[in-house]
């Protein structure tokens, strides 16, 4: 049985985890905020360009020489994996969902013969695939948006991926992140980056705008050479703010419950603890009683 | 109102400007063009330089852009900027030094790349200042 002295400092101790956990959630609360808000405030950028973008593929795919960056390398040799993760732990099950989904794929696709090579966002990314996948790394990025995440940062890591896609370095990229759909869900989420996919932002824009025709000035196919490596930017933007939105959620989450184990934890200690020091009471008792009774 | 256009200047982290006025004149990279209500459809990338926004015959608003994308449709005049500063914001010393600093770093860059991306800043950091100067007076 263990002393009222260890109980004691059971309870304490747990009762101080249940604090951090508990502020840890609430922290994670507001920068979720934050984060939803700044996903918001990037959002009219990103439909516009998607707009603009579906109606230039319009006219370009006709004429059929668009650039590299839509039209693929006219191979599929080379992936090229973002894969975007957190820095820090304790947000559950977020970074290891997103590692899952990366390996699978990475498999699938070594499976099919075809060569890997990855570009990992985050600590906690590349720490659990180092082992398996360390040689397939091309480059890591940290202390991504630590304070705020700002468009500069997700023009880095899309410069990066540019250079690449000119050295003639891989043929298809995607980025594998964790989508934002409340803070108990997080879907992770593969989309397909470069050759660019318009289809889907198409139809909607042909229902959106009833299909003006418009005039380009320089011609279509050199703003869309511009507006493509942008365009990658962007969705390279969102993709980390998704992320960063995800992280919080899962955060919030994960501390929510562990502040709630822990409430149940003191609840359960603090029984045993009751228990423990009516059964000395009792024990003192019978020994003063039967002391008195022996005299 | 039939003879106002919908001007929005949009940056990747917000909406900085969403209002109805009576012209914008947006500097192309082919040539400056007025966008009033009516204007046919158009899609131009944007040099880095002024936007001015006019309220009857008067510019109300003047905004600097580093470059980006312009759409105009005949309601519409939709600016997808990189870089957004209102003019009056623009802080000349500072621009200078940045200036100074680009030359220099110019003269440092060893590969064509990074010559032609330091060129690209550069370019930017003149019109700013090109900007500057132009309420100065």
């Amino acid at each position: 049985m263990p002393s009222l002295k260890d109980l004691k400092n059971r309870i304490s101790s747990v009762q101080s985890t249940r604090k951090i956990t508990s502020a840890m959630k609430m922290v994670a609360a507001s920068k979720l905020r934050r984060a939803q808000e700044q996903a918001e405030a990037g959002r009219p950028y990103a439909e516009r360009m998607g707009r603009m973008l579906a109606s230039l593929a319009a006219n370009v795919q006709d004429s059929g020489n668009g650039p590299k960056l839509m039209t693929g390398t006219g191979a599929d040799q080379v992936h090229l994996l973002i894969i975007i993760s957190s820095d820090r732990g304790l947000c559950g099950a977020f970074n290891g969902s997103i590692v899952r989904e990366s390996r699978r794929q990475i498999q699938r696709l070594q499976s099919e013969g075809k060569t890997v090579k990855l570009l990992t966002v985050g600590r906690k990314a590349r720490d659990q695939l180092r082992r398996e996948f360390g040689a397939l790394i091309v480059e890591t990025y940290e202390d991504v948006g630590r304070r705020r995440l700002s468009f500069a940062d997700a023009d880095v890591i899309a410069q990066k991926v540019l250079s690449l896609f000119d050295a003639g370095e891989f043929d298809v990229c995607s980025v594998i992140y964790n989508k934002f759909k409340s803070a108990i869900s997080q879907i992770v989420t593969v989309q397909q980056l470069v050759p660019f996919a318009v289809e889907a932002q198409a139809e909607e824009a042909a229902s959106a705008d009833a299909k003006a025709i418009y005039e380009f000035e320089p011609d279509e196919e050199q703003i869309l050479a511009e507006l493509l490596p942008r365009n990658l930017s962007i969705q390279v933007y969102r993709a980390l703010l998704e992320s960063a939105a995800s992280e919080q959620g899962a955060r919030m989450t994960a501390m929510d419950n562990a502040t709630r184990n822990a409430g149940d934890m003191i609840n359960k200690l603090t029984i045993t603890y009751n228990r423990t020091r009516q059964a000395y009471i009792t024990k003192e008792l019978i020994e003063i009683i039967s002391g008195a009774e022996a005299v | 109102m039939a003879d106002k256009v919908e001007f929005e200047l949009v940056s990747p982290e917000k909406l900085l400007t969403s209002q109805p006025v009576d012209m914008v004149v947006v500097p192309g990279s082919e040539g400056d063009f007025g966008v009033l209500a009516g204007h046919s459809p158009l899609i131009s990338t944007v040099r880095p330089g002024v936007i001015d926004v006019y309220e009857g015959d008067r510019v109300v608003d003047r905004v600097f852009v580093a470059g980006g994308f312009a759409e105009v449709t005949e309601t519409r005049c939709t600016v997808l900027a990189e870089e957004a500063i209102p003019v009056a914001d623009i802080d000349r010393g500072k621009v200078e030094q940045d200036i100074r600093d680009l030359g220099e770093d110019l003269e440092d860059a060893k590969s064509d790349d990074e010559k032609a991306r330091v060129e690209a800043k550069l370019a930017v950091a003149r019109a700013k200042l090109d900007a500057a100067g132009a309420t100065a007076y």
